[in-house]
């Protein structure tokens, strides 16, 4: 029983950890160049995610798992 | 008014309120002294975690750094920000479980080793002095900068502010405090950031003013990199190939840094329970993001606007802050062809204008002619940067001492009160050592700070982390683990850094890194030799096994 929670919590980083790479070194270095041939408004896209969009997500990021973490807690009745 | 006098009130003001958050909150045991009791609230634990974080780095020379690099400057916002998310999902919520008072307890007893332990105090307290130091200096500058008080009577008055309060209360009187002064910091910031986005574009939220158009129907980037261009530097949102693979190594080095300082993990042993631990990570980078975001709008305002006001303006016509700050050298007219006007451009051989990064903040106010009272907020807010770092280092310093040293190597069987006594002496001593340490600083003292995330990295990320997800790792592995990453980032460090006496340059660099960024790579040797040594020397003890698993669960 215990396992599967423990299983479960390193899908969750799994999948958080990628996004919080993609969006950080990703798009705001390694794809930056490319990206700033869009805009968001005045802002070139690669810039943007490298100055401001990676901070957004990193926040969204924790709360996210907090959510689900939470109810991962709760599932299997470890809810302190 | 003048802003002299706005000065001396906000700074009393904001100085009388820490003093009073200190007596109220005095700690009366060690778990008081250590980790405020265990009883924060995760939402206050935030707001003192980003005060913690924010240092008079990020809150004085950050945004001055940025507007110099333009898109380079990226890498300290994401490293000083991405390491969070690790800390949050990789670290606080098991280190929290696991319910002690300090990173070495974690480390000495998760490796069941005395000798882990003290090599982890040696390293917390390396790394946290050398970090104080700093913050330290930056007292100091605040003061003699805009009281035109001596910087070693600064320096002083920093000392008797944090001893006050550190010796007295612990961890409990500094989270209290920080909470306070996180709220200066952030409304000293934001203040004039909304003032001049509000100014040059019409839009109060700097984040958004940011990526607007200006008065003139431009938008407020495309103005920049055109100004850039005209004065011979690169478009400002540019990406430079050729630094790229330092911005990516930099970048990680600050935010694995991030995730093993002792300083910030100890924060999250503070509040009741692992959920808690979870959610305060979260609060802790909301708060921190709202300086971290409104900084690069900053940055970009006050570089439109100081190129507007200086370039090719006559000397004699310029606005009385340049003669002021003229006189501090922090702006330096150098009239090469005589012609008495400003030649502010890439070209150095043309060049006649040296601005120091720090201006950006400290100026921004008189540059964008905001009114006197947000003057002395700057100083009350970088003073509150500055002073709650180093309360938060010097804690960490003084556990070590007390808890680490003393009571689990030295003198097991020291009393409650003897133990929280030798912490207040520790704490003591640590504060006025590193007061005199920053009226006398090395030259280097600077240098060594942002290089302390590097040897964080190198040395407790991927102790922790292996600790927790890695149940064969044992203390042959984690030690040596340890003492390989941060010997190979301390020599490669001291080696290329002019500053430190070391004879390499930057053409030998291993893959073209800079010493900034090598923590990245000291990380991985680490990370490399304690899995190989793990798997050929004795495993984990069972009880190890058991400990792990129980911090893996929350309940």
């Amino acid at each position: 029983m215990k396992k599967k929670y423990w299983k479960q919590n390193l899908i969750y980083l799994r999948i958080l950890l990628t996004v919080w790479f993609i969006c950080s070194f990703g798009f705001g270095i390694l794809m930056a160049e490319y990206l700033n041939n869009f805009y968001l408004g005045g802002f070139p896209l690669g810039f943007w995610f490298a100055q401001q969009g990676s901070i957004y997500i990193f926040v969204i990021l924790i709360f996210i798992y907090v959510y689900l973490m939470n109810k991962l807690d709760e599932k299997y009745n470890l809810k302190e | 008014m003048d802003s002299q006098f706005w000065t001396y009130l906000l700074v009393g003001i904001t100085f009388t309120i820490y003093i009073g958050i200190a007596i109220w909150s005095r700690a009366q045991s060690t778990k008081e002294f250590y980790i405020a009791g265990a009883g924060i609230n995760p939402v206050i634990n935030g707001m003192a975690t980003a005060a913690d974080w924010m240092s008079a780095a990020s809150f004085l020379s950050m945004a001055g750094l940025i507007s110099v690099l333009g898109y380079g400057g990226s890498q300290y916002l994401m490293g000083w920000t991405g390491g969070y998310v690790l800390l949050a999902l990789c670290l606080a919520p098991y280190l929290r479980k696991f319910g002690k008072f300090t990173v070495p307890d974690f480390i000495g007893e998760r490796y069941y080793s005395s000798n882990a332990r003290f090599i982890a105090l040696i390293c917390a307290i390396f790394i946290s002095f050398t970090y104080v130091v700093g913050q330290m200096k930056g007292v100091g500058v605040a003061f003699s900068r805009f009281l035109e008080i001596p910087f070693e009577n600064g320096v002083i008055i920093g000392i008797g502010i944090v001893f006050f309060y550190a010796v007295l209360g612990g961890m409990k009187g500094i989270t209290y405090t920080q909470v306070a002064q996180y709220c200066v910091l952030i409304f000293a910031f934001t203040v004039p950031a909304i003032y001049i986005s509000l100014q040059a574009t019409g839009n109060p939220i700097p984040q958004v003013g940011f990526g607007s158009k200006t008065m003139d129907g431009v938008y407020l980037l495309e103005k920049l990199n055109q100004l850039s261009v005209d004065l011979g530097f690169e478009k400002y949102t540019d990406i430079n190939r050729t630094t790229l693979i330092n911005v990516f190594f930099i970048t990680s080095a600050l935010m694995f840094g991030t995730a093993g300082l002792p300083h910030v993990i100890v924060r999250f042993f503070t509040v009741p329970k692992v959920r808690d631990a979870r959610i305060s990570a979260g609060w802790a980078l909301l708060f921190i993001s709202i300086l971290y975001t409104t900084a690069p709008a900053v940055a970009a305002f006050a570089k439109v606007n100081l190129i507007n006001t200086v370039s090719n303006a006559r000397y004699a016509d310029v606005p009385d802050w340049f003669k002021n700050w003229e006189n501090t050298g922090l702006l330096q007219f150098d009239d090469k062809n005589q012609d008495g006007v400003i030649q502010y451009v890439a070209d150095s051989q043309i060049n006649e204008l040296t601005v120091d990064p720090d201006i950006m903040v400290l100026a921004n106010p008189e540059i964008a002619n905001l009114p006197a009272w947000v003057v002395g907020l700057i100083v009350a807010g970088g003073l509150a940067a500055a002073l709650s770092t180093a309360a938060g280092l010097l804690l960490v310093i003084s556990t070590s001492i007390s808890h680490d040293l003393l009571k689990k190597n030295l003198n097991p069987k020291i009393s409650e009160k003897g133990e929280l006594w030798a912490a207040r002496i520790a704490i003591a001593v640590a504060v006025v050592a590193a007061g005199l340490a920053g009226l006398n600083p090395p030259g280097f003292v600077a240098e060594v700070v942002a290089l302390a995330f590097g040897l964080a990295a190198s040395s407790f990320f991927p102790a922790i982390i292996l600790g927790i997800f890695d149940k064969r790792m044992n203390k042959e592995g984690a030690i040596s683990g340890m003492i390989v990453g941060i010997l190979f980032t301390a020599i490669y460090i001291f080696y290329f850094k002019p500053q430190l006496g070391g004879p390499g340059t930057p053409d030998n660099y291993l893959f073209g890194i800079s010493p900034e960024g090598i923590g990245t790579i000291g990380m991985f040797i680490n990370f490399i030799i304690a899995i190989i040594v793990s798997r050929f020397t004795k495993p984990t003890p069972e009880r190890i096994k058991q400990l792990v698993e129980n911090i893996r669960y929350p309940k």
